[in-house]
């Protein structure tokens, strides 16, 4: 964050009474805005720089490519084959010849300029509104070139942003759980990648479980179930410098970890002789509370974002149902009462909606729910799939499923699947081997 | 005679039924392998043992952490076994089928390890003998997606620990 500086090059405030491009996110589209992405224009001397540099040629043309595949990735916007691009990216971001673009059916026109002085990478960009010939937006910044990929994330944001009138969640991370080998076995390390599926980095060996790993909204923390030396505890990891400590002194296991919405406190279960309770431990004093003291099990809490209330999972209806209380754990409802079993219940950012894993006559839901429990709606069925994790603006779902294996316990995989809240744009995660339990990060600039 | 002869067609008929119902009922056995029963693990299969005639493992119907008649069986004889061996530890791990939430299922796992160590200790073995671990779903015996794989899976498990 501290590395990018963003400078407002020129704003036009529109007053004309034509409405500019707006792209609804709030239904399934059908219809995907046509968009040209202009390569960023960069010349020979950057190009040459930024090759010694980050060993990628073609710096403007990389970034651009990064732009297309996030806009692609929303469903909300079909970037226009370059090839029929008739104006040089150099040209265009100057003065873009609005005919030209019209002919090839974009709508809109992002042009851009990169360049590398004083080993600093330098960006600008534009978005244009093709049919009312005028200028969207402009902005530049500047950032050190290994942040290349970041920049293509950054462009994206503020593109969704001015089209869609919503934060965007290009320019985040996903940390889940690196999976490998057979069923039974099953080797286990934390991972940590960009949004896009790029720059994957491992955060353990494998030697021990890792699981259930949940970024802090606020810093780079993550908190994660881990099995060291057999002891399943709840641990707390910052990623920049590698240093991880235990959770609490709690007797016996401690489990569903996720941190309060100001990332001061870390809630988590915590299970002896047979029953599991909620617990806070405030990470700057170490006090330790408890929220529920029930002989059912009480897990997977998740914060209301304005911290107030606590949504979570316990079976004492009998059977596994989302409830919701005070954060100091009064006024305990119960907000599930569809047909089946409810898991994993995540508050949306926006405060509005539940997300959460219901399983009913053998197949596996996600699906959401206002949190009153009215409104619940389906968004996908599953053989196996479960924990839900919300983009940082509440409009796209994270989680994991789980195939069907044969008699032999053949064809086993688990894959991270994204969905939007409308229920449209069902897609796999890219990730290079196995992987679950993915959480989304807050946007890392704003 | 014509009583006889009634008598002789009806035994006949009974035979064959029995036969039939036989045949049927073992089909039936057949399809679930004869080794679930009220949705519990009743096989020998994935079995092991602490010592001769001391099965290792029991099992729980889905959700359930309720102990079968089977299992307190079971326990009953690891607690002699135990009571026998004073200086032997044992960590009893519990878990949970792949049909559910993790977290849910690590809470489910503890929960199953601590009814056969609560069982264990009602037979005269000590607290500090005993300690549980759950692995909720995370280590099927069996890797399969039927239920019968998922009824194996959903055990308590007592290891040595030295």
């Amino acid at each position: 964050m501290k590395f990018f500086k963003i400078i407002i090059l020129t704003i036009f405030f529109q007053s004309q009474a034509y409405a500019l491009i707006e792209v609804d996110i709030t239904r399934g589209n059908l219809n995907p805005l046509p968009i040209a992405v202009s390569p960023l224009f960069s010349n020979n001397d950057s190009n040459v720089k930024f090759e010694k540099i980050v060993k990628v040629n073609n710096v403007g043309h990389e970034i651009s490519k990064i732009v297309e595949n996030n806009l692609r990735q929303t469903g909300l916007f079909n970037p226009l084959e370059k090839d029929a691009f008739l104006q040089e990216s150099e040209i265009a971001h100057l003065k873009p010849r609005f005919e030209d673009w019209n002919l090839i059916k974009a709508q809109a026109l992002i042009t851009g300029k990169v360049e590398i002085k004083d080993e600093k990478l330098r960006v600008e960009f534009r978005l244009w509104d093709v049919l009312a010939a005028k200028e969207m937006l402009a902005l530049a910044f500047t950032t050190v070139p290994t942040n290349w990929r970041r920049v293509g994330h950054i462009i994206t944001d503020k593109i969704y942003e001015r089209l869609t009138g919503e934060k965007g969640y290009f320019d985040t991370r996903i940390i889940y759980v690196a999976e490998e080998g057979p069923k039974t076995q099953r080797i286990k390390k934390l991972a940590i990648m960009d949004q896009d599926g790029f720059n994957v980095k491992y955060l353990t060996l494998g030697n021990e479980l890792v699981l259930t790993p949940r970024f802090n909204p606020t810093n780079q923390m993550i908190t994660y179930l881990s099995y060291f030396r057999n002891l399943p505890r709840v641990y707390l990891l910052d990623i920049e410098t590698g240093v991880q400590e235990v959770v609490g002194d709690f007797p016996g296991m401690t489990f569903a970890p996720r941190f309060s919405p100001d990332g001061k406190k870390i809630i988590m279960s915590f299970a002896t002789g047979g029953n599991s309770d909620i617990y806070t431990m405030d990470l700057e004093n170490r006090i330790v509370e408890r929220i529920t003291n029930h002989p059912s099990i009480d897990t997977s809490p998740s914060y209301s974002p304005d911290g107030k209330f606590i949504c979570f999972n316990s079976d004492r209806s009998g059977y596994q149902q989302i409830y919701v209380m005070k954060n100091d754990g009064s006024n305990v409802k119960r907000i599930s009462f569809g047909k089946g079993l409810y898991g994993t219940p995540v508050w949306s950012p926006r405060g509005d909606l539940i997300a959460f894993t219901k399983l009913h006559k053998g197949k596996f839901y996600i699906g959401v729910m206002r949190t009153d429990g009215s409104g619940e709606r389906l968004l996908t069925e599953n053989f196996y799939q479960e924990a839900p994790s919300w983009s940082p603006n509440g409009r796209v779902l994270i989680f994991y499923r789980e195939t069907e294996t044969n008699e032999k316990g053949e064809g086993f995989s688990a894959k991270l699947w994204s969905i939007d809240l409308t229920g449209y744009n069902e897609r796999q995660v890219p990730t290079k081997t196995d992987a679950s339990d993915p959480s989304w990060s807050s946007l890392l600039s704003n | 005679m014509i009583l006889n002869k009634i008598l002789k067609n009806t035994l006949l008929i009974v035979a064959t039924c029995l036969i039939l119902s036989a045949c049927a009922s073992t089909k039936k056995v057949s399809d679930i392998g004869g080794q679930i029963k009220d949705d519990v693990y009743v096989g020998e299969d994935t079995v092991e043992y602490l010592a001769s005639g001391v099965p290792d493992r029991v099992f729980f119907a889905t959700n359930e952490s309720v102990l079968t008649t089977r299992s307190r069986d079971t326990l009953r004889k690891q607690a002699t076994w135990l009571r026998e061996n004073p200086n032997i530890s044992i960590v009893i791990e519990g878990h949970a089928d792949e049909r559910g939430t993790r977290e849910y299922n690590l809470a489910l796992g503890e929960r199953r390890a601590n009814a056969a160590k609560d069982y264990l200790m009602t037979y005269g073995v000590s607290a500090d003998r005993i300690s549980v671990i759950s692995y909720g779903k995370e280590r099927p015996v069996d890797s399969g997606s039927n239920p019968l794989a998922w009824s194996k899976n959903r055990r308590s498990v007592s290891v040595k620990a030295n």
